[in-house]
């Protein structure tokens, strides 16, 4: 079993390529023989070890060491949390063009399996890292860390990380990101912050896309906004249709807002 | 199944204590996970019992100790169990409410043979 992603398989090791390389490596072999050999427990009393230790430290050191490093190189990072197919490939694939290089983007790209959304990120012209977490369901600060180092982003740039599409595994790991931004589309039921509300409570931007389909959908757009604000009164929203291009004025405002705030 | 990552977590952490303290196995690991952490305790021993085998941990007796979430209201300082993230404040209804306790993952401590 390994390490970091929690996959079972040897097949669904971690790897972490750029887009257009066809080789890539696997970082870790995974060789478990799974005999059963219960130990027995004795009667008698036992010595008790405190150990008072968070289980997620490992993940949190390591997503502290991932922010400091963006601090100095005055990276802003977001984290960008979603089901699947809720947009955050496409918004990315936007924000790119529309930014047309005024301010350097880089990618990091999270799924299970293919280099689909990497390819649409090169094509949109932002240097791009594919990782694959094989059956992995989320991304983590070691996968980040690795990914970092074979994209080098630039000083003074944007770094987008495109999770892993799934609105509950993410929300435990901190990867080092400044901003944790959660997309929801108008497709998808006005119930999903208190479907998972966990990951509503950690972000601190909720966009909800795909309001071109509002005219055809029962969608309660307040309602919804009125949900995720129960589960996380401080969330802002920004509404934006990135088929359209609705919205995405303030969707790069408020990019520039926190870069600006970020150099502060 | 994140548990699954969150069970390799538990049983690095037990492993390093093991290793420190020269004992070879386990009898009963006590943690702590917080009714509001988002871990699915099923899902988690499930996990735990996978990722064990042949280790520090195989056999040993899994103690759940479960946090209750409370929190803080914003608006007038009701201290409140909560069920979930959006439970109003009981007090005035307000739904502006700090967590102060619920989220907790952590291993508390492990008993082992004499
Ligand atoms: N109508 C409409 N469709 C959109 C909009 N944004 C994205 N889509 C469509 O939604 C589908 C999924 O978009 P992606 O950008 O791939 O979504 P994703 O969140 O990256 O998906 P995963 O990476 O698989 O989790 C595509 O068919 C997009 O064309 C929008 O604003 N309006
Ligand atoms: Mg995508
Ligand atoms: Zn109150």
């Amino acid at each position: 079993m390994c390490d970091t992603c929690g996959c079972t398989q040897p097949d669904d090791a971690v790897t972490i390529r750029k887009a257009g390389e066809e080789h890539h490596h696997h970082d870790h072999a995974h060789d478990h023989d799974h005999a059963h050999d219960h130990a027995h427990a004795h009667d008698h009393e036992g010595r008790s070890i405190a150990v008072e230790t968070d289980i997620l430290q490992k993940n949190n050191l390591l997503a502290e060491r991932n922010r400091g490093y963006f601090l100095a190189k005055n990276i802003l990072a977001l984290n960008l949390v979603s089901s699947p197919g809720s947009g955050k490939t496409s918004l990315l694939e936007r924000t790119i063009r529309e930014l047309g290089g005024g301010l350097p983007v880089a990618v990091i790209e999270g799924d299970q399996q293919t280099m689909n959304d990497a390819n649409r990120i090169r094509e949109a012209g932002a240097p791009v890292v594919q990782v694959n977490t094989g059956n992995g369901c989320h991304l983590d600060s070691d996968m980040v860390l690795r990914a970092v180092r074979e994209l080098q982003p630039e000083e003074n740039s944007v770094l987008m990380i495109e999770n892993v599409g799934n609105l509950v595994c993410p929300s435990l790991f901190d990867l080092g990101e400044a901003r944790r931004v959660v997309i929801m589309s108008v497709t998808e039921g006005e119930d999903k912050p208190l479907k998972y509300p966990n990951m509503f409570r950690s972000s601190q931007v909720c966009v909800i896309n795909k309001i071109d389909l509002l005219p055809h959908l029962d969608y309660d757009l307040e309602k919804a906004k009125e949900y995720a604000l129960q589960v996380n009164h401080h969330l802002r929203f920004i509404e934006v249709s990135v088929k359209s291009g609705e919205g995405m004025d303030a969707w790069l405002t408020w990019l520039r807002d926190e870069v600006a705030a970020a150099k502060a | 199944m994140h548990e699954l990552s969150i069970a390799e977590q538990i049983l690095d952490i037990a492993t390093d204590h093991t290793a420190r303290e020269g004992v070879a196995s386990v009898r009963e690991i006590e943690l702590e996970i917080g009714t509001l952490s988002g871990i699915e305790i099923d899902a988690l021993t499930f996990a735990l019992d996978v990722v064990t085998k042949n280790t520090v941990l195989d056999g040993t007796k899994v103690t759940i100790i479960d946090v209750p979430a409370k929190a803080r209201c914003e608006s007038c300082g009701e201290e409140f169990l909560l069920e979930d993230y959006f439970s109003p404040c009981p007090a005035c209804g307000a739904f502006q409410s700090e967590t102060l306790q619920g989220q907790e993952l952590r291993v508390k401590s492990l008993i082992v043979d004499e």
